[in-house]
């Protein structure tokens, strides 16, 4: 049954590198969209507002199948133009994971006191340094956990780009299915699923390292802040 | 220095402030009293223009609060205040939060704001505690950072809501005492919400006792809180001295 293993982890490695690079491509760009339409829904400008809102509601309200069969299929058909499979892989993983992540921006910046901003305006700040000075580095904390599983949502959506025909490693397993015995089958999933649970520890061994350093800057060490320094007083009382 | 004239706040029905007018001189030291819920706050909180009259005016330094952001942002230069939650920004260091609005909004150079820094820690005793961060302070010493932090500015105003209400009692006295030292050293135009009367009683210049959004009493402490005119007055400092 394991006869083939070498092969198997060998054939599906060569689809690894398309897989990662679908992720943390995906995953760069959904930081920036996620910022981008976080921070405009909470603008000033009711446009900015409009546009951010249109925007996570349509790209969180649909199938993400349905977005990607469209960049592929619907979008060359209409226009002609047809982008780099894995671009538009990229792209579209990005869109829809954009839109998750800026309800997650909207509500960790929302969730920094009032006091900070009104400190913030007292000090004659800019609105652009209360934002990225005060109110960001305080809400970046409360973003990283979240944050952590949407991107571990986006590296297993990359299995979706098989369907597109990407070759990443879903697609390789699929097509190892029909060249291999039905005992091997077992094997093939068996190191599939693997390698996503491999990459999904090494996206959250990356994003607790953050959790802690950013949790550093603002003084605190424990994984349970708040609670912890009311304890603390209380002790010390 | 500080005009109000005929100001009224409401928030949707609820009316805080009405017809209330006063003025402050310069350099003067004014201490505001009077029951929870009577507007003290909010007074402060339209000078450093955090919030906007409904109607009357308010000068600063001859310059009216129009509510209009740009002219807000001048008011605001000349105002300091400290909260009574300290409100410091936790992602910054002692010497961050002190540094950073000189910087970025007076124009300091790095080294001429860390100096001021340095010399407003030494006047409020924390000097060696420039590069911790305010969640490692006690709630005393993280409010006289807020209070050298406010300084930083400069200010020719400076407002103080309830700077000692947050603290454990053995805390509030230092805290006091660094109060009474710059009311002594700089001529800052103070004005100042407080329970502590006896604080108020050296401090200040004047006391103005508030009630109902107006303005009651308003008269030298000597005066005030030895023979106060008003009943309601009366009633109050009985309350809070408890005699
Ligand atoms: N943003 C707001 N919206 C609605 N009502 C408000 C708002 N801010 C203050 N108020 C009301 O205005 C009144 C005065 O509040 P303010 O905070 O100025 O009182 P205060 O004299 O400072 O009281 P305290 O001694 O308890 O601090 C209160 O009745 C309060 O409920
Ligand atoms: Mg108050």
């Amino acid at each position: 049954m394991f006869d083939n293993l070498g092969l198997i982890v060998s054939r599906l490695s060569e689809g690894l590198s398309t897989t990662v690079i679908a992720a943390v491509g995906g995953i760069a760009l959904t930081v920036v969209l996620s910022l981008v339409a976080g921070l405009g829904m909470l603008s000033p400008v009711a446009v900015l507002r409009g546009i951010s809102r249109t925007y996570v509601e349509f790209f969180r309200g649909t199938s993400e199948i349905v977005q990607l069969f469209w960049i592929f299929f619907a979008l060359p058909a209409l226009t002609g133009f047809q982008i780099v499979p894995l671009a538009a892989a990229i792209l579209v993983l990005a869109l829809n994971h954009g839109a998750y992540g800026g309800e997650i921006v909207r509500g960790a910046v929302q969730s920094v006191p009032r006091a900070q901003y009104e400190g913030a305006l007292a000090l004659s700040l800019s609105s652009r340094d209360r934002m990225l000075r005060v109110i960001l580095p305080q809400a970046l904390v409360e973003m990283l956990p979240p944050f952590n599983n949407l991107f571990i949502q986006l590296l297993k959506s990359t299995s979706l780009l098989s369907l597109v025909v990407v070759t990443e490693i879903t697609f390789i397993a699929n097509s190892l299915r029909a060249a291999l015995p039905v005992s091997e089958q077992l094997t093939v999933y068996a190191v599939l699923l693997l390698m996503y649970l491999v990459l999904s520890l090494l996206i959250t061994a990356g994003m607790r390292w953050l959790e802690r350093r950013a949790a550093a800057r603002l003084g605190r060490t424990r994984a349970t802040p708040r609670i912890n320094s009311r304890l603390h007083k209380e002790q010390a009382a | 220095m500080i005009v109000f004239d005929g100001v009224e706040k409401r928030f949707g029905d609820t009316v805080v402030l009405s017809d209330l007018s006063f003025t402050v001189a310069p350099a003067e030291h004014v201490t505001l009293i009077g029951p929870s819920g009577s507007g003290k706050t909010t007074i402060l909180r339209l000078l450093m223009c955090l919030d906007s009259v409904t109607r009357g005016t308010i000068r600063v330094a001859g310059q009216e609060l129009t509510g209009d952001e740009k002219r807000s942002r001048q008011v605001r230069r000349r105002i300091g205040m400290v909260f009574q939650q300290f409100n410091l920004f936790p992602n910054m260091t002692v010497r961050g939060n002190l540094i950073e609005a000189p910087t970025r909004v007076l124009g300091l150079s790095k080294d001429e704001a860390n100096a001021r820094a340095v010399e407003l820690l030494d006047l409020v005793g924390l000097r060696e505690k420039i590069d911790e961060h305010p969640s490692r302070l006690s709630g005393g010493q993280q409010q006289r950072v807020a209070i050298a932090r406010a300084l930083a500015m400069r200010p020719d105003v400076l407002l103080l809501d309830e700077v000692t209400s947050a603290l454990d009692p053995e805390l509030v006295a230092g805290v006091l005492a660094l109060l009474r030292d710059i009311g002594e050293t700089t001529d800052i135009t103070i004005l100042c919400v407080t329970h502590e009367m006896g604080f108020a009683r050296d401090f200040s210049h004047r006391v103005m006792m508030f009630d109902g959004g107006r303005v009651i009493e308003d008269a030298p402490p000597e005066r005030l809180f030895t023979a106060p005119e008003q009943p309601r007055t009366q009633e109050f400092l009985k309350a809070v001295l408890g005699r």
